[in-house]
This record gives C-alpha cells, sequence and structure tokens, in this order.
C-alpha cells in the first residue's frame, strides 16, 4: 500500500523546484473534449496519451492539459483543441492514443502542425 | 453508448464538475455474495429543481447549447436497468445531486466496471480545485481516497505536477489490486 510519507517527500522535492509555474499567457493549452460524446469515442485514453506524453517529453513547463465539455462536433469526437499563444487555434479530430503521440511529438515538440488529423 | 461503466462514472461526475461542486463522492462497492454492484456519484453542486430532475432522464434534456440532447445520465440509467439493477437520482436546488446505479454483477448484460484507476485519476487530476472522496469496495475489503487529505500534505502542490499525479494513479492502482485481487469486476 502506498504510504502518505511518499507523497510528504514529492511534496518537498516539488517546494524546492522553481517550475512550479502557473498557467500564464505564454503556455500552451491542449483541450481535450470530455463530455459524453468524447467520453463514449474514446477520449479518456487520449487524455491519458497527451499526459503522459508531456511529462515525458518535459513539457510540463509550458504546456497543461485540460478539458472541456462538448464544442457540438460530437460526430469528430475525440476531439483535441491546442492553443498556442498568439497562433491560430488547431483542431484535431478523431484521435486515437497513437496520434495523440504524433502530435506531442510534431506539434509541440516541433511545431509542425500534422495536418492531415486537423478539422477541415 | 459507453463500452464500460467506469466511463458512464466520468461522464456522470463531470456533471457533478459542471454543476459547480466543491465535493464529490464516488464509491462502486461489490458484493460478490448478494451479486450486485452499487455505484453511488454524490455531489454539492448547484441541485436541479423538481421540473429539471423529472426531465434528466429524457435524453432530449439538456441545458448545454450545442446540441439538443443530454446523453450522460440516460446511458447510466440504461446500464443499470439492462443489467438487472435499478438506477436512481435524487436533487435538490442548492444542495446537490445524488445518483445511485446498481447492477446484477452477473448479469450478461452488465458491462465490465473497466478501469476505475483512470476514472478517477482524470476527474482529480483535471479539476484540480475540487475535492474527491473514492471509495472501492469488494466484499469485506476496501480502500478509500480522500483528496482533501492529499491537499492538506501537498500544502499547495497540485495534482497535475507530473510526480504527484503519477503517485495517485499509483495509490489507486495498487489499492484496487489489494482491494480485489485484480478480478475483473
Ligand atoms: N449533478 C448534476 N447537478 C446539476 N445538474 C445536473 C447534474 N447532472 C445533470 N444535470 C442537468 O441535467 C442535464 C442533462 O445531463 P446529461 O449528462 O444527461 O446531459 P449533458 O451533460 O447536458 O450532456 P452530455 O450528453 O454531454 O452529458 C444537464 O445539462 C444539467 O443541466
Ligand atoms: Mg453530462
Amino acid at each position: 500500500m502506498k504510504s502518505l510519507e511518499e507523497l510528504k517527500a514529492i511534496r518537498e522535492k516539488m517546494q524546492g523546484q522553481v517550475g512550479l509555474r502557473k498557467e500564464d499567457e505564454t503556455t500552451t493549452r491542449v483541450v481535450v473534449g470530455m463530455a459524453t460524446c468524447g467520453i463514449a469515442s474514446g477520449a479518456r485514453p487520449v487524455l491519458n496519451a497527451f499526459v503522459e506524453g508531456v511529462a515525458a517529453k518535459g513539457l510540463n513547463d509550458k504546456v497543461v492539459v485540460t478539458q472541456t465539455g462538448c464544442i457540438g462536433l460530437c460526430q469528430y469526437e475525440p476531439i483535441v483543441e491546442i492553443m498556442e499563444p498568439g497562433k491560430e487555434k488547431v483542431t484535431y479530430i478523431k484521435m486515437t492514443p497513437e496520434k495523440a503521440v504524433e502530435v506531442i511529438d510534431k506539434h509541440l515538440v516541433r511545431g509542425q502542425i500534422v495536418a492531415e488529423y486537423t478539422f477541415k | 453508448m459507453m463500452t464500460e461503466l467506469s466511463l458512464n462514472v466520468l461522464d456522470v461526475a463531470e456533471n457533478s464538475v459542471k454543476a459547480k461542486a466543491t465535493l464529490i463522492e464516488i464509491s462502486v462497492c461489490s458484493d460478490t455474495v448478494k451479486d450486485l454492484m452499487t455505484i453511488v456519484i454524490k455531489d454539492n453542486g448547484c441541485g436541479m429543481d423538481e421540473e429539471q430532475l423529472k426531465r434528466v432522464c429524457d435524453p432530449f434534456y439538456t441545458t448545454r447549447t450545442t446540441r439538443k440532447v443530454g446523453l450522460g445520465v440516460s446511458f447510466f440509467k440504461l446500464a443499470a436497468e439492462s443489467a438487472g439493477g435499478e438506477f436512481e437520482i435524487t436533487s435538490e436546488k442548492g444542495v446537490g445531486t445524488t445518483v445511485t446505479a446498481t447492477f446484477v454483477i452477473s448479469s450478461i448484460d452488465r458491462m465490465p466496471l473497466g478501469d476505475m484507476t483512470s476514472t478517477m485519476h482524470s476527474l482529480i487530476t483535471l479539476n484540480t480545485d475540487t475535492d474527491f472522496v473514492y471509495r472501492y469496495r469488494v466484499d469485506e475489503r476496501e480502500f478509500v481516497l480522500d483528496t482533501r487529505e492529499l491537499r492538506e500534505i501537498l500544502e499547495g502542490v497540485p495534482f497535475n505536477v507530473p510526480d504527484v499525479s503519477d503517485y495517485i494513479r499509483e495509490y489507486l492502482s495498487e489499492n484496487k489490486k489489494e482491494t480485489d485481487g485484480d478480478i475483473i469486476l
């Protein structure tokens, strides 16, 4: 069973870091649709893939993964919107965990939009 | 429809988040002798008046504006009723809402519970200002995760930083294993 002592150690480590920055106007937002339509079509594993991938690539300082409700394009769910400061919003549709890995690599790390997965 | 009950739980709990609940209590209790699984999602959000409550199980009722049907509650109700169980939703304006669904465990029409660890992990790390009390019980064994306790220890370190997020996921999955011995429910 995991102990709460372990959590204390994590707190001490985190408090010693400057990396605990709050979201601000330079933060990139990855927004996953988590209404019924999104969840039913597989949004939860897509969300997981983004959370894990963003952490694995060390992007937590500049990227937050959040959720939204139904944006009215239910037939294209799971939908993920990427909002980078000063850029136009990019909407990825019919996402899967595999596509998420690719989007993290190309879009979030290298700044290249993966056009074939976007909504046009 | 959903493919597993844990997705219904995620969806119905999202209604509680939308209703501005500050505390959401979720319990999944299985009694293998009575052959019954009971899932309760209770929130202290805005609640509904009688009129809204009457209509909430109707898929054509929603206060959303992006589409004309609300599906979350009706899906969950259908899942319970087709698995020989019952469904109840009670609510009071300004006090909160409680959704209770039961399932006959052995019913062939019962969806598997699925990945409750992912559901709770998503809810907690996506809604870092909301508190959750999660109770998972199988017969005499149970464990409880109360984010208010974690919050106290963390002294302001948020739930969604990677180390804490990983800790929460491990806490959920290890305790689940100890509670149900990894049987598939
Ligand atoms: N816990 C709750 N507290 C307050 N209001 C609720 C709650 N649950 C449901 N409602 C009300 O009932 C309506 C229907 O809920 P339901 O989950 O079925 O559909 P929805 O959330 O509108 O859309 P979706 O299909 O994405 O779930 C909601 O729009 C909301 O107004
Ligand atoms: Mg809903």
